[in-house]
């Protein structure tokens, strides 16, 4: 087969696991476990290998390739094909989803088989697997459309997914639904996204008469002269679905508490893929947002300031996924940051180097808590305990020393130390802020010392010291189909860099076939000698305040002697759920209140009672003309006999 | 000689009277003999188009009409008298079971 | 004026009279013998109208025959005079009111579309001849003709099961 014909292949990266999902919903539950882990993964990793195949292909045919499967929906004006996209955007995505994807799916046998165990049912094992491979196929669904329509329907399969994977254990949690609130927060928060997505979608289809990406954009310039307004609302419409889907400020509340699902999935969900979609859905979109200046300048903020906001809060957490998931808000919001000053780049690049330290760090953490937990379990309960509890852990690198190192890799990747991946992405960023936007850059900058400092009390918290319970002390290494795939990704955390090392732009020359040629991004050393000094400092305060300092688990943390309220402020996460919890759910409950008594019960209930009575009366009335009487019902024949006779007459 | 409406308005009042003894009486065998008043009636209609039309169908039908009012008299009458049986009474206003 | 004329009226103000007479008469012996009187006036207009065996068969069946039935069944089930008063409100003013307009409407159709030029006229020789009517009857109605003789032995064998003596119903 020729190369380019692996173009045809993109719709078997949605296939692959489709087909998957279908052999395990079937077969799942009668062949065990590790049928359903190798058919899971075999999926999703098939699915890498066709994304593969079809990144081959794309590299020796630059431009985009539309492959249609059908016509979808046909309704006058509107005419919308199932049809696949491939670019070098899209692929870059596909690459990414299904590769760190096909990586968590081999994590997730180990992990699933004691969180099942651990939780008390072992047979939803399937049901997880199932569910991963749903996600992929939607997530690839996602980024593989050559439609907003088609991408909305990713869209909000992985919004179903991230619901369906974060109330997994729906009957846990606090008070036995704290998990399946969790997932109703995210859905809808999500679904306040969804609504801003959908408007912008109609909007275009009104101003532009189509969906599909090449006529949508081909026209956007005429269109921005045209109507200027309908291009800053579609842009900014399209810009609230973003702060829904990753989490920016105002919609982040979601992703903590979406921690609730097991770890693999807020690696592979929360941290790694679906949360950049709204990064890639600018990135895609960037033909718009270059037209919109006020867009832009506001997408940029909302980033810097969700990623300083985020970053402040992980500072105050104690559960080592909160930390991670506060972290990730942050760094979602460097790449949207990224995305809206037009360095689109840039924000790729950080997204995929993302995906694997980040992807990382979750995959560790989840190591870590199972760690615990089989400390917990050798040293017999201990009490209650919660295994996610850094306060509770300490001294875990003589004990776990594999997870140790990864996640050792992984933070320092994550805090920008050079040579690791995250070092080039989150510079190029810092680059492009310092071009143009000096606020900004010191706001980045501010949270990227922030990033460095809680990842090292974290390390600090986590790793070193003496162990601070009985289940850290007993902790032991997780096993290999575990480790392996943490190998692997502290491994492409290390070399990540490379895709767009300065200078080369690897990644800048494979995505200008789609995003357009840009000036490469400059490395600037004054910025990036910044940033690692900045990493490092931040790093080494986070030893100087943390090591040695934390003796037992209920000890004070020692940053709140010094920096006081600000750090209740940061420990509750400056109550911004308290403040929604007041300024909206409150108010909207008490409307929903009054519309359900006064309202509903009050008025519309008697009006449809009044009708109901009246109906019945009126027939009661009615029934009384059949009264039994032969001779009545002969009047009635008169009457009608007559009422005849006077039609025929006076027609 | 005489106007073609005579015994066709004659037809019509006497069918109306067999329409009001119908509604007004209760007596079983008097509702039963309006009933033979209006096929009267109609019989006469016939009869007299036969007549204008110069044209024996008419009669003929009139035959038929007859011979049917002669059966459904017998077997109407057996019903009264078998209802009488049942409910020693002959006024149709005992019989009404027929309401929801 | 023709005689023809008067005599029609007569007859006519008699038909209506006794018709009017039986559905007023109290007593049911009475009203069966004011219909008698009805079917015998309406006889003889038939015989006016051209149709002699039409008139006698309405003497010997109707007016003797069916009467005769109803006759004994009044005799069978008795005299009884029913109490007149009337359950249902509105029925009687509305029965004559509503007839009344029938009567009315019936008037107007027939003044509008017929009118008085048309006339009966006086019966032909061949139309009255009951052989016309025999050849037309058992030639293009034969199956009619039949038809109805299998309705008149169906009624017969109905009014003997429903008017059976037996308590057992069904059985035989």
């Amino acid at each position: 087969m020729e190369s380019g014909q692996y173009l045809n292949l993109v719709p078997w990266v949605v296939f692959m696991p489709v087909i998957g999902l279908v052999i395990n919903l079937l077969f799942g539950k009668r062949f065990g476990e590790t049928f359903s882990g190798v058919v899971g993964s075999l999926a999703s990793g098939l699915s890498f290998i066709v994304s593969v195949l079809v990144a081959m292909g794309l590299a020796a045919h630059p431009e985009a390739a539309i492959v249609t499967l059908g016509e979808w929906i046909t309704i006058g004006a509107l005419q919308v094909h199932w049809a696949f996209r491939v670019d070098t955007l899209s692929v870059v995505m596909m690459l990414v989803v299904s590769g760190v994807g096909t990586l968590i799916h081999i994590y997730s046998i180990g992990y699933m088989h004691s969180d099942v165990r651990h939780n008390g049912d072992p047979e939803r094992f399937t049901r997880f697997f199932v569910y991963l491979n749903l996600f992929i196929a939607s997530m690839m669904t996602l980024v593989s459309a050559d439609n907003f329509l088609m991408m909305f329907v990713g869209w909000e399969g992985v919004g179903l997914c991230s619901y369906l994977l974060i109330g997994f254990w729906f009957e846990k949690g606090k008070n036995g639904t704290g998990n399946a609130e969790a997932a109703k927060k995210a859905f809808i928060t999500n679904r306040i996204g969804d609504f801003g997505l959908l408007i912008a979608m109609f909007m275009i289809f009104k101003y532009f008469g189509s969906f599909q990406f090449d006529t949508v954009f081909g026209q956007a310039a005429q269109v921005a002269q045209a109507h200027p307004g309908a291009m800053l609302a579609i842009t900014l419409f399209m810009l609230l679905g973003v702060t829904g889907k990753s989490a920016q400020i105002p919609l982040f509340v979601w992703l903590p508490d979406a921690m609730a699902g097991p770890t693999p999935v807020s690696a592979l969900i929360h941290a790694a893929t679906m949360v950049t979609a709204g990064v890639y859905l600018v990135a895609r979109s960037s033909a718009f947002y270059a037209l919109v200046p006020t867009a832009q300048t506001v997408v940029m903020w909302i980033g810097g300031l969700t990623a300083f906001f985020a970053a402040t809060i992980a500072i105050g957490q104690y559960d080592i996924k909160k930390v991670l998931a506060y972290s990730t808000i942050s760094q979602l919001g460097f790449m949207v940051a990224a995305v809206g000053m037009g360095a689109t780049v840039a924000g790729m690049f950080h997204l995929v180097t993302h995906a694997f330290f980040k992807g990382l760090l979750f995959l560790a953490a989840g190591s870590v808590i199972q760690g615990v937990e089989r400390g917990l379990h050798h040293a017999h309960g201990a009490g209650e305990l919660d295994p996610q509890d850094m306060r509770n852990m300490g001294g875990l690198r003589k004990v776990m020393p594999v997870t140790f190192w990864v996640y050792l890799i992984g933070g320092l990747a994550l805090s920008g130390i050079v040579p690791l991946a995250g070092f080039f992405s989150k510079d190029e960023i810092l680059a492009a802020a310092y071009h143009g936007q000096p606020a900004l850059f010191i706001l980045l900058v501010i949270s990227a010392f922030m990033t460095a400092f809680y990842m090292g009390r974290q390390l600090v918290m986590v790793f070193f010291g003496k162990p601070r319970s009985a289940a850290a002390e007993g902790a032991s290494e997780s096993p290999k189909v575990m480790t392996i795939p943490l190998i692997i990704l502290a491994g492409l955390s290390i070399i990540g860099g490379v895709l767009n090392l300065p200078g080369v732009h690897t990644l800048e020359h494979w995505l200008s076939h789609t995003l357009g040629e840009g000036e490469p991004a400059e490395f600037i050393w004054l910025v990036a000698g910044l940033s690692l000094i900045l990493a490092l400092a931040g790093l080494g305060l986070g030893w100087l305040v943390y090591a040695g300092k934390l003796s037992k688990a209920d000890a004070p943390d020692p940053m709140k002697s010094k920096l006081g309220p600000v750090f209740t402020g940061m420990e509750h996460k400056w109550w911004v759920d308290e403040f929604y919890q007041t300024l909206i759910l409150n108010p909207y409950k008490a409307f929903s209140e009054f519309m359900a008594n006064p309202v509903d019960l009050g008025v519309i209930d008697r009006i449809g009672g009044g009708l109901a009575a009246g109906a019945r009366s009126a027939s009661e009335g009615l029934s009384k003309i059949q009264n039994g009487f032969v001779r009545s019902y002969a009047l009635w024949m008169l009457i009608g006999l007559v009422a005849i006779m006077t039609y025929l007459i006076l027609k | 000689m005489y106007p073609l409406i005579f015994p066709l308005a004659l037809a019509g009042i006497l069918f109306s009277i067999g329409v009001v003894g119908f509604l007004i009486r209760k007596n079983a065998i008097i509702v039963f003999m309006s009933l033979e008043l209006m096929f009267n009636a109609a019989n006469l209609v016939f009869i007299t188009f036969a007549n204008y039309f110069q044209n024996v169908n008419g009669q003929v039908i009139v035959i038929f009409i007859m011979t049917t009012a002669a059966a459904e008299v017998a077997v109407g009458l057996a019903l009264i008298v078998s209802i009488f049986r049942s409910r020693h009474s002959i006024s149709v206003d005992d019989l009404n079971k027929l309401k929801g | 004026m023709t005689t023809s004329m008067i005599f029609f009226i007569l007859l006519a103000i008699l038909a209506i009279a006794s018709a009017v007479a039986m559905i007023a008469s109290r007593s049911a012996i009475y009203s069966a013998l004011f219909l008698v009187l009805n079917f015998l006036a309406v006889a003889v207009i038939y015989l006016m109208l051209g149709a002699p065996f039409v008139s006698l068969a309405q003497i010997t069946v109707y007016a003797g025959a069916i009467m005769i039935l109803f006759i004994f069944v009044i005799m069978l089930l008795g005299t009884k005079k029913l109490d007149s008063e009337e359950p249902l409100k509105w029925q009687r003013p509305l029965a004559i009111i509503l007839s009344a307009a029938l009567v009315i409407e019936g008037a107007y159709v027939l003044v509008t579309r017929i009118g008085s030029h048309a006339l009966a006229t006086a019966a032909t020789s061949e139309l009255a001849d009951p052989k016309t009517l025999g050849m037309v009857l058992f030639q293009k109605y034969a199956l009619p003709f039949e038809i109805v003789s299998v309705i008149l032995l169906v009624a017969a064998i109905g009014a003997v099961v429903l008017s059976r003596h037996d308590s057992k119903p069904g059985g035989n």
